[in-house]
């Protein structure tokens, strides 16, 4: 079962290089980017992270990235509307850096942490959640709906052709 | 391990192999019957045409045997990817649909449902969320103004119909209390006195006898008869069935996104779509309509009526059977209906669409589940 | 099940994938997707230690994350769509007005 978990990993890494790679289609961008979150829903079960597995697939791969592929669609972005992006030095330099901050991440937390806590009963369901969600976090979830209302009038306004 | 295949094996046999064939079939000669007409007859092998049941094979080959066209300028992988992507979810949601219950056969269980997750209707709302790919994909890929219209009609449909969808049903999980799909229709196997509210309002104790014996099936449609209208509304558009096939209207533009499909391509986004059919009957089925349970006879009932004559093992066989061919013709009973309403009613116009989802079934929806937990929490506190 | 190193190593190699990306390429909606890979790295993280501690309060704040990335992503592809309507282009490089 435990190969599962590189297979996963394996996806979601080559589907990130995937997109950030990815110069001249955004769109296949954006399809290897779905792949990278579907995989990351996979790993989120495996670590029995149910309900927020779920909502990733859900909610990730299928709206958010819908709606990145939406709008290249209705901007109609072809392949010709990118010029070549031509700074190897550039490019070269900030690689390295970026792997010496991933050297440095990954040899912090090496070998500091001991074996996983007991999980309690019905760990990570939409049950238990959904009830510490409503209990103990309440004033949290009610201030979310609140950002996703001014999230919405906001984007409808940026999106009008003209205000009148 | 061997289970799972072999489950894996009877929907695959039984649902693609068998209900595909026969849909295509059924979609000519309903649509013949209903329009007084006769309908596709002309297959044959030597001269013998079985009512046309050979259209089926007779189109497979057709599809097979043609060019595979690739626009100039489309993207070829992402061109050849598109139908898979669009065929997939359909197929991987019957995992959770149970088509049977649970059934001892000596000291093993048998639970006729390939993958019993916990969290089942969440699992059917993501990977329905993936569908709308193949619609997008395939209206970009082809390189084709038409076809980027209809792809682009096609999601936002699909991500419209997708959220009043989820809230059409949240009723019924809380009158279920439950996600899983095997306890849902498990829950749906008992009977429910019809005039049982009497027992709130009026002064009597319990309700008389002669009033009692008026039982209805504890079916989701009883439950919840607004929310079995939205959704079936809900999920007919999100996989855009006529009425709701504005994407690809036929008479605007032109088939849409899949204009530029020819051959076996074409070929997979048919069979996607008409195997929606029956998942669409499948899930509708297990959630409003009982799924496997047959109306006014529990399990127990007829276990343990028919093992007293026969044994128990056969009797545990011949519920099991009983059980399955009672899902299969709720399914039928289903597409019968899908396929009716796709021949009466006409296209609904692009705005129209969209105006029914937001305006119309996203308040009703809401108000739903707020009348469900009013209800809920009345018999709660009288109880 | 899962060692809680990998899944944190996963996490940091997708956050430094998603920070380089969202740092020298030049398309806007490119920018805008490594800025969600880098939620999602973040996401991880948190579902990560919440296993490794069993703590609930990583998936409900895992949940919130989702939540404000989803509104993020909606009000940043207005910008770019209204910002594409005025200069035809996606580049950052055509943005620069207010660049020394």
């Amino acid at each position: 079962m435990e190969i599962l978990f590189y297979v996963f990993a394996a996806i979601s890494v080559a589907g990130a290089l995937g997109m950030v790679l990815s110069v001249r289609n955004t769109v296949a961008g954006a399809l290897s980017l779905v792949g990278t979150m579907v995989a990351l829903g996979g790993i989120y079960v495996m670590l029995e992270a149910y309900l927020i597995g779920a909502l990733q697939v859900l909610i990730y791969a299928g709206a958010i990235l819908v709606l990145f592929l939406f709008v290249v669609m209705l901007l109609n972005l072809r392949r010709d509307s990118f010029t070549p992006e031509r700074q190897p030095v550039g490019k070269a330099i900030s690689v390295l850096i970026g792997l010496a901050v991933l050297v440095q991440l990954v040899t912090v937390f090496l070998g500091s942490f001991g074996p996983p806590a007991e999980l309690s009963e019905g760990f990570g369901t939409y049950r238990s959640v959904g009830i510490e969600l409503f209990t103990d976090y309440v004033l949290l979830f009610e201030v979310t709906s609140l950002l996703l209302l001014s999230a919405m009038v906001g984007a409808v306004i940026l999106a009008k052709r003209k205000i009148d | 391990m061997i289970e799972i295949v072999l489950k894996m094996l009877f929907i695959v046999l039984v649902i693609m192999g068998a209900f595909l064939p026969l849909i295509t079939w059924v979609e000519r000669k309903q649509s013949a019957v209903m329009q007084d007409r006769i309908g596709a007859n002309r297959a044959d092998i030597m001269g013998v045409t079985i009512l046309g049941l050979l259209h089926p094979a007779a189109d497979v080959l057709k599809l097979l045997s043609k060019e595979d066209v690739v626009p100039r300028g489309a993207n070829r992988v992402l061109h050849l990817l598109a139908p898979v992507i669009a065929m997939v979810p359909a197929i991987i949601v019957m995992a959770v649909i149970p088509y049977g219950s649970t059934y001892r056969f000596g000291d093993h269980d048998l639970n006729l449902v390939v993958a019993d997750i916990d969290w089942g209707m969440l699992y059917v709302f993501a990977v329905g969320s993936l569908a709308t790919y193949g619609a997008v994909i395939a209206g970009w890929a082809s390189n084709n103004n038409w076809s980027l219209l209809g792809s682009m009609r096609a999601s936002s449909q699909m991500i419209s119909y997708e959220v009043t969808m989820g809230l059409s049903v949240v009723g019924l999980f809380m009158a279920y209390g439950t996600l899983k799909l095997p306890e849902m229709a498990a829950f749906q196997d008992q009977t429910f006195r019809l005039l049982g509210f009497v027992e709130h309002f009026a002064l009597v104790e319990t309700l008389p006898a002669w009033l009692a014996w008026i039982q209805l099936p504890m079916w989701g449609i009883f439950l919840q008869p607004l929310g079995f209208i939205l959704f079936l509304t809900c999920i007919m558009a999100e996989n855009k069935r006529p009425p709701f096939d504005a994407p690809e209207g036929e008479s605007e533009i032109i088939a849409g996104y899949h204009m530029e499909y020819s051959g076996m391509r074409f070929g997979l986004f048919y069979t996607a779509e008409f195997l929606e059919v029956p998942v669409i009957g499948m899930l509708v089925a297990t959630l409003f309509l009982g799924g496997w349970a047959i109306p006014w006879l529990p399990q127990a009932a007829i276990i343990g009526g028919v093992t007293p004559v026969f044994g128990e093992g056969f009797a545990t066989a011949f519920c099991m059977i009983l059980h399955v061919v009672s899902f299969l013709v709720k399914t039928i009973v289903l597409i019968w209906l899908q396929m009716a309403l796709r021949w009466t009613l006409p296209r609904f116009r692009y705005d129209q669409v969209m105006d029914l989802c937001w305006k119309m079934i996203l308040p009703l929806s809401i108000a739903n589940i707020f009348a469900t937990g009013a209800v809920i929490l009345f018999l709660q506190g009288r109880a | 099940m899962v060692p809680i190193e990998h899944a944190l190593a996963l996490s940091a190699t997708l956050f430094v994938i998603g920070a380089l990306g969202a740092l020298t390429r030049r398309n806007l909606i490119v920018i805008l997707m490594s800025i969600e890979l880098m939620l999602n790295a973040v996401n991880l993280a948190l579902v990560a230690f919440s296993r490794q501690w069993g703590d609930q309060a990583g998936h409900v704040f895992a949940l919130m994350v989702i939540v404000v990335a989803a509104a993020e992503v909606v009000v940043g592809l207005g910008i770019v769509v209204s910002l594409f309507r005025n200069r035809e282009s996606v580049n950052i490089e055509d943005v620069s007005l207010l660049k020394w």
